[in-house]
């Protein structure tokens, strides 16, 4: 058989968590690494490294862009483009992934496609996507979407496909139907995996925005940046950098969230 | 007397790169109403392959499979099945579990919770109902697939190596709970293990197999009453059995 390698860590993987109670210790180094790195960062603006700003010439550029709405507006510009294609891709692959985990046809239709895509990186799709779709949303929407879309389809259907063959005869001989075992077997074994694959989906949507946002856009973080490329406007650059950083993080943390919730019954070796 | 369980010339073959593989050739056995049988032997002799095809999860390659005279064709909850692996639902509690085939019939609601409640019970599992099973001792874990079995009164127990994972005095706390169910509620019981211990503790005939091919090497009848008790397995006439089926299990004839 034929198999797709699933994309990021098995969700069994100890290391990909920290328990609740992180050491105090751990807390401490990272805020030590932080204020480290803004030290350093300082200095090298201060001796002059070409252009750079310091800290608190972006903290004050990051209250400019705040006070006249730019920095909001841009960021809901991408955040709506990320999360329409996100939740599109999401939706789609789903479906999908479970269809070409239980059904041997539609696997063998769909991995063709699957797998040749997978290997185009989305931001290859872009030059067509623009051709075909012109440049308003549509294109950008879509090569989120792709990126999205591919990524949770091969957790999904690795996931149905690893599903613990003696959990589906555990469930036969009690007499479940194959509509049973697909729903009350199959789709809950497989959840840890398919949000895996959103996590890793939604990372790479978040890395395919910038990229999109240079389709003509007239707002979104990739947008500003691109804009004050043009300036050498190296503190208006960093501030999108960072807005870009943290609102990432801020998604991804939410999905681990919702994961946790959702496979808390998992086996942690 | 009516066999529950009837294999009659059941083989099983499986195509390898050289040809085919047997794994069971031509076995047949008849397991008695309410009989309680043991089956000893060598990995990979087809002990595991032989009770699936009762299970309905595997079908033979020829030969046939009756259960109360009727082919077997499928799994089904008349035969309920624990496998060495536990094969709980790691997202279910203890209590959901249990309740898993009972929400397969059409009983209802209330009469599935007593069920699931008397059954949890039965195995001394109360107090861990709503426990999930990655919270439970490999014991409990067993005792709760178990429980998962009895609930939908099955009226065979097929068994593959249900205690082969845990430590010898849980294995032997089992081994005896296991009996008194089966004394008060007389189900027939086809049990795989690789323990000969527990193969003649449990039993009232053993099943030695053999393999290269997978077959029937003896039959070894174990003439003690039941309860079964710790002198029993200190008795001479249990070591007696015990070294009857060592010597046919450990001393076969090279295939
Ligand atoms: N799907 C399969 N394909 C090929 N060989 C198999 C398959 N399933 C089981 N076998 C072989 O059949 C033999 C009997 O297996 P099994 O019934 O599991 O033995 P046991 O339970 O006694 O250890 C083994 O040698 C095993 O390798
Ligand atoms: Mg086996």
């Amino acid at each position: 058989m034929t198999q797709l390698t699933a994309l990021g860590k098995s969700p069994a993987a100890p290391a990909a968590r920290r328990g609740p109670g992180r050491p105090r210790r751990a807390i401490a180094l990272n805020l030590l690494a932080v204020v480290l790195g803004l030290i350093i960062w300082t200095l090298l603006a201060s001796i002059g490294v070409q252009g750079l700003p310091g800290p608190l010439q972006v903290a004050a550029k990051a209250g400019e862009l705040i006070a006249d709405g730019t920095l909001l507006d841009d960021a809901l510009a991408s955040l709506r483009r990320v999360l329409l294609g996100f939740l599109l891709g999401t939706f789609l692959a789903v479906p999908i992934g479970f269809l070409m985990g239980w059904y041997a046809t539609a696997r063998g239709l769909l991995e063709p496609y699957v797998q040749f895509f997978r290997t185009i990186p989305p931001l290859a799709i872009i030059p067509l996507a623009i051709v075909l779709m012109g440049i308003g949303e549509v294109p950008k929407v879509f090569v989120i979407f792709l990126a999205s879309f591919l990524s949770s389809v091969v957790a999904t259907f690795q996931g149905v496909v690893d599903v613990d063959k003696t959990l589906i005869n555990a469930a036969r001989v009690l007499g479940a139907s194959d509509r049973t075992i697909f729903l009350k077997v199959v789709v809950p074994a497989s959840t840890p995996f398919i949000l895996v694959g959103m996590r890793v989906g939604l990372g790479s949507a978040w890395g395919t925005l910038v990229a999109a946002e240079l389709i003509a856009a007239q707002e979104g973080l990739g947008f500003r940046m691109q804009q004050a490329q043009l300036y050498y406007d190296l503190s208006t650059i960093f501030v999108g950098l960072i807005a870009i950083g943290l609102l990432g993080l801020l998604m991804d943390r939410l999905l681990l969230l919702a994961e946790r919730r959702l496979t808390g019954w998992q086996e942690r070796r | 007397m009516n066999a529950k369980i009837s294999f009659t010339d059941v083989a099983k073959t499986y195509p390898v790169k050289d040809g085919t593989f047997t794994a069971l050739d031509r076995v047949s056995l008849d397991i008695a109403d309410r009989e309680f049988v043991t089956v000893v032997g060598p990995s990979g002799c087809g002990k595991s392959t032989l009770m699936s095809m009762a299970a309905g999860l595997v079908e033979p390659t020829s030969g046939g499979v009756l259960v109360d005279g009727v082919p077997v064709a499928g799994p089904g909850p008349d035969r309920g099945v624990i496998f060495q692996q536990y094969a709980l639902f790691p997202w279910l509690t203890v209590r959901k579990n249990v309740e898993f085939g009972l929400k397969l019939t059409d009983l209802p609601a209330g009469e599935r919770r007593r069920r699931a409640e008397r059954a949890i019970e039965l195995v001394g599992l109360s107090d861990f109902a709503d426990a999930l099973p990655k919270t439970l001792s490999g014991g409990m874990k067993q005792r709760c697939a178990i429980a998962r079995a009895y609930a939908v009164n099955p009226q065979v127990l097929l068994m593959d190596e249900p205690f082969g994972a845990l430590d010898a005095l849980t294995r032997v706390q089992l081994q005896d709970q296991l009996l008194d169910t089966w004394s008060q509620e007389q189900r027939t019981v086809m049990f795989i293990t690789h323990d000969v211990d527990e193969a003649v503790y449990l039993a009232r005939r053993v099943i030695v197999m053999a393999a290269r091919p997978g077959r029937i090497q003896q039959i070894i009848d174990v003439d003690l009453p039941y309860p079964r008790t710790e002198e029993m397995r200190l008795s001479p006439e249990f070591g007696r059995i015990r070294n009857e089926v060592w010597h046919a299990v450990y001393h076969q004839a090279p295939a």
